[in-house]
């Protein structure tokens, strides 16, 4: 028995803020104190406010400790952990009262979310199965196997509501019922874990912080459409995620929840590792399927669906992480229970990932239904440096950016399409107001230029197009007929496109011209970016008020642009000015200025 | 894909040839096998020059051109070899907002190379990447696998710097 246990995140986002750090000086400590038999130290999965990390809660006060160093540790372990006083000083601040301390979940960040997908991420050690059975691990697909039929399985998550997390919201229970419905020898389950969404990192957590989740469901789905294979298609930028799904599988396999004979009943099912190299369109069910048989992972035209032919020409289902992370919980606690969170069309919760200019950012789960409102000025603490909200981007490079006006529509897969948007995976990134609309449909568009498999026409060179009017707007050379080209093009781009990739290419150029047109025609006619990031056209200027005349910006100038007497002001040519900000940097009298 | 033929000479050794057809002989049967038996071959080699995917055709007996095909499709497949410090920054949309863009530009103007590309001492290369996971610290950098966040265009040199002594 142990008196205490700390549990320290040990997911990517604590990692990369040095939490292995932290663990080997904890632990370090703890032997020369000669605790090690008394306190017990877990590596966790991630606790959701990586804006804080390294995060270190002791149990069973519950005091959680935020960007801890491992300078900090010596104190920790003897105010703490040997007299048993609470270090204030290094908690997070929001949960310190005059005389006791607030438990987590009744922060503002934690209050209003809900955990389902998320569950025993930050709570369990994920290299231990045996603390994944101890919450209940693994019963559920014990349930299913020795009490109900693959028929039974379908209709409970059909009556669920469950629908698709990662990108279109299909819903899953019919998904499966399709793959059911065709005879053949072999079958597949399939998960897509490449999450190449830039921003989204849900499905990492939750392979980090919960690997086994993943392994029973993808089970539960092979029972239900009668598969004996698995394949996880899992992105090699994520080593720690890899290395724990890999522990997890060989010890369900060691316990008997993978391989012949599960719970006696005789269902055979295996899982297997397949690595992602880095290509966003592999996020497309055919694409994915495609890439598994070792070629270009280039979507293949539909019909024949996967279900009937997908990985191999067999039929199969492929879900998200997210998606299988909540089937133990429905088959546990029912169809009734889940259905009865979220809005009328969509159910359940669903994480998202806050990220950009925002205080908290990290990894939330809340009730679909919650409005954006909640999310950013509630849960995420709002924007830093007292700017203000301009949008929030959810759906990555397929979705759209959201402004200041639909803050308040509760959000779920039909509202976020109605307003120009989409659930995608779950990335939301807030901007505000020093981002510039025409610069981030450009950002995203280049990304979907790089990512275009290149099958199809409209997606490979419409894109293309897409990008050179935007570059062009961009850069003060456009006029205002480009602007309804551009229009044009991505309405015949979303029409025409082979695959999802290209299908919502276009979204985030006809969200924010939707929303933000005022910003495009200060480009085209205005020549002027009004968040001042468009570098061409943005000047600098010398203000004669305060300029010395002391001639460092004129010798430190690359293209001898500056000119001016000794002591006098001086002037920037700005035919000549390449808008390097090098005289910017060096002026000590802070007498250059863009705009 | 700008350079698609590595410029240099490839020099590969009787060892890693011998680790690879290891792994050609381990993966063979398997369905889908190609791409897991070029992840291996990345590690062995650090890249995959035209002699090394030649071996991998002729050891699974199909053509050049599927191999090809597979390296040139995926980004984490690499024709040219990459530096001993491999700088990649991360150009997710949440590093974006917060201005990895300029931590990239820094780092070109820094090092004299452009994203892409390796500094001709073989020490620093330069790529950007999307999104390392670590977006609650943005703007990201990576050099190797040590994870740098909350960067700031001036950080740059300073953390360049401590690469100095090797």
């Amino acid at each position: 028995m142990y008196r205490s246990h700390v549990l320290i995140c040990g997911g990517t986002g604590c990692t990369s803020s040095g939490s292995a750090q932290v663990i080997d000086a904890l632990e370090k400590e703890l032997k020369k104190n000669d605790l090690e038999n008394e306190i017990k130290v877990i590596r966790t999965g991630c606790f959701g406010l990586c804006a804080l990390g390294p995060i270190m809660v002791v149990y069973p006060e519950g005091a959680f400790y935020s960007m801890v160093r491992p300078e900090d540790i010596p104190e920790i372990v003897s105010e703490h952990l040997l007299k048993g006083r609470i270090v204030k000083r290094l908690l997070y601040q929001e949960t310190v009262e005059a005389d006791t301390i607030k438990t987590l979940d009744n922060t503002d960040f934690y209050r209003k979310q809900m955990r389902v997908a998320l569950k025993n991420c930050g709570v369990i050690d994920p290299e231990n199965i045996n603390e994944y059975i101890a919450y209940d691990g693994y019963q559920a697909l014990g349930k299913v196997l020795t009490e109900m039929t693959p028929a039974q399985v379908i209709d409970t998550i059909k009556a669920s509501g469950l629908r698709g997390r990662g990108g279109a919201g299909f819903p899953t229970g019919l998904k499966w019922s399709f793959a059911a419905k065709y005879d053949n020898d072999q079958k597949y389950v399939c998960c897509n874990a490449d999450e190449g969404d830039p921003g989204a990192f849900m499905d990492r957590s939750i392979l980090e912080g919960d690997p086994n989740v993943l392994i029973e469901a993808m089970a539960i789905a092979g029972y239900a459409i009668g598969a004996s294979q698995g394949y996880v298609y899992i992105r090699a930028e994520y080593p720690i995620a890899v290395k724990r799904l890999s522990i997890a599988i060989k010890e369900a396999r060691e316990m008997g929840f993978l391989g012949k004979d599960i719970f006696g009943s005789g269902f055979d099912f295996d899982l297997d590792i397949r690595l992602g190299s880095g290509a966003f369109v592999c996020g497309e069910e055919t694409a994915l399927m495609t890439s598994i048989e070792g070629h270009r992972g280039e979507p293949r035209p539909r019909p024949p669906f996967p279900a009937e032919k997908g990985l191999f020409q067999k039929p199969s289902v492929l879900n998200n992480v997210e998606t299988y992370a909540n089937i133990p919980q429905i088959i546990l606690r029912g169809a009734e229970w889940f259905a009865s969170i979220g809005t009328e069309k969509s159910k359940g919760t669903k994480v998202f990932a806050l990220g950009g200019k925002i205080n908290n950012t990290g990894l939330v789960e809340v009730p679909m239904g919650t409005t954006l409102r909640t999310i950013v000025e509630e849960i995420g603490g709002g924007i830093p440096n007292g700017k203000k909200f301009k949008a929030a981007q959810t759906g990555g490079p397929s979705g759209g950016c959201i402004p200041a006006e639909h803050l308040d529509v509760p959000i779920d897969y039909d509202n976020l399409i109605a307003i120009g948007s989409m659930m995608g995976s779950g990335g939301l990134i807030v901007m505000d107001e020093d981002t510039c609309m025409v610069d981030i449909a450009k950002f995203f568009l280049e990304f979907t230029v790089d990512e275009s498999c290149g099958k199809c026409t409209p997606c490979r060179i419409g894109t293309k197009r897409m990008y050179e009017l935007l570059d062009k707007i961009s850069k003060g050379k456009a006029r205002m007929e480009d602007l309804d080209q551009l229009d044009k093009l991505a309405h015949y781009i979303k029409e025409n496109s082979l695959c999802g990739l290209g299908q919502t290419a276009p979204n985030p150029v006809l969200s924010t011209i939707r929303y933000f047109r005022d910003e495009y025609v200060a480009h085209i006619k205005d020549k002027r970016c009004p968040a001042g990031v468009c570098k061409e056209l943005m000047n600098y200027y010398i203000d004669e008020t305060k300029c010395k005349g002391c001639t460092l910006c004129a010798r430190n100038c690359p293209v001898g642009a500056i000119s001016g007497n000794v002591k006098e002001p001086h002037i920037i040519n700005r035919s000549k000015c390449i808008k390097c900000g090098a005289c910017m940097e060096k002026c000590k009298f802070g007498a250059i200025e863009k705009h | 894909m700008a350079n698609t033929i590595s410029s240099l000479k490839f020099s590969g050794t009787k060892e890693q040839e011998a680790e690879l057809k290891k792994v050609i002989a381990e993966y063979k049967d398997q369905k889908g096998a190609l791409m897991p038996i070029m992840q291996h071959a990345q590690e062995i080699y650090g890249y995959l020059p035209i002699e090394v995917q030649t071996m991998i055709a002729e050891g699974l007996d199909i053509p050049l051109e599927e191999v090809y095909g597979v390296a040139t499709f995926y980004a984490q497949f690499a024709l040219n070899p990459k530096g001993r410090y491999k700088i990649s920054v991360c150009l997710g949309t949440a590093c974006y907002v917060k201005g990895s863009g300029e931590v990239y530009e820094r780092l070109q103007t820094i090092l004299g190379i452009k994203g892409g590309e390796c500094t001709p001492d073989g020490k620093f290369s330069l790529e950007a990447c999307r999104c390392v996971g670590a977006c609650g610290l943005a703007p990201v950098m990576m050099i190797n696998d040590e994870v740098y966040g909350r960067l700031n265009p001036d950080d740059v040199e300073d953390i360049l710097n401590r690469y100095n002594d090797k």
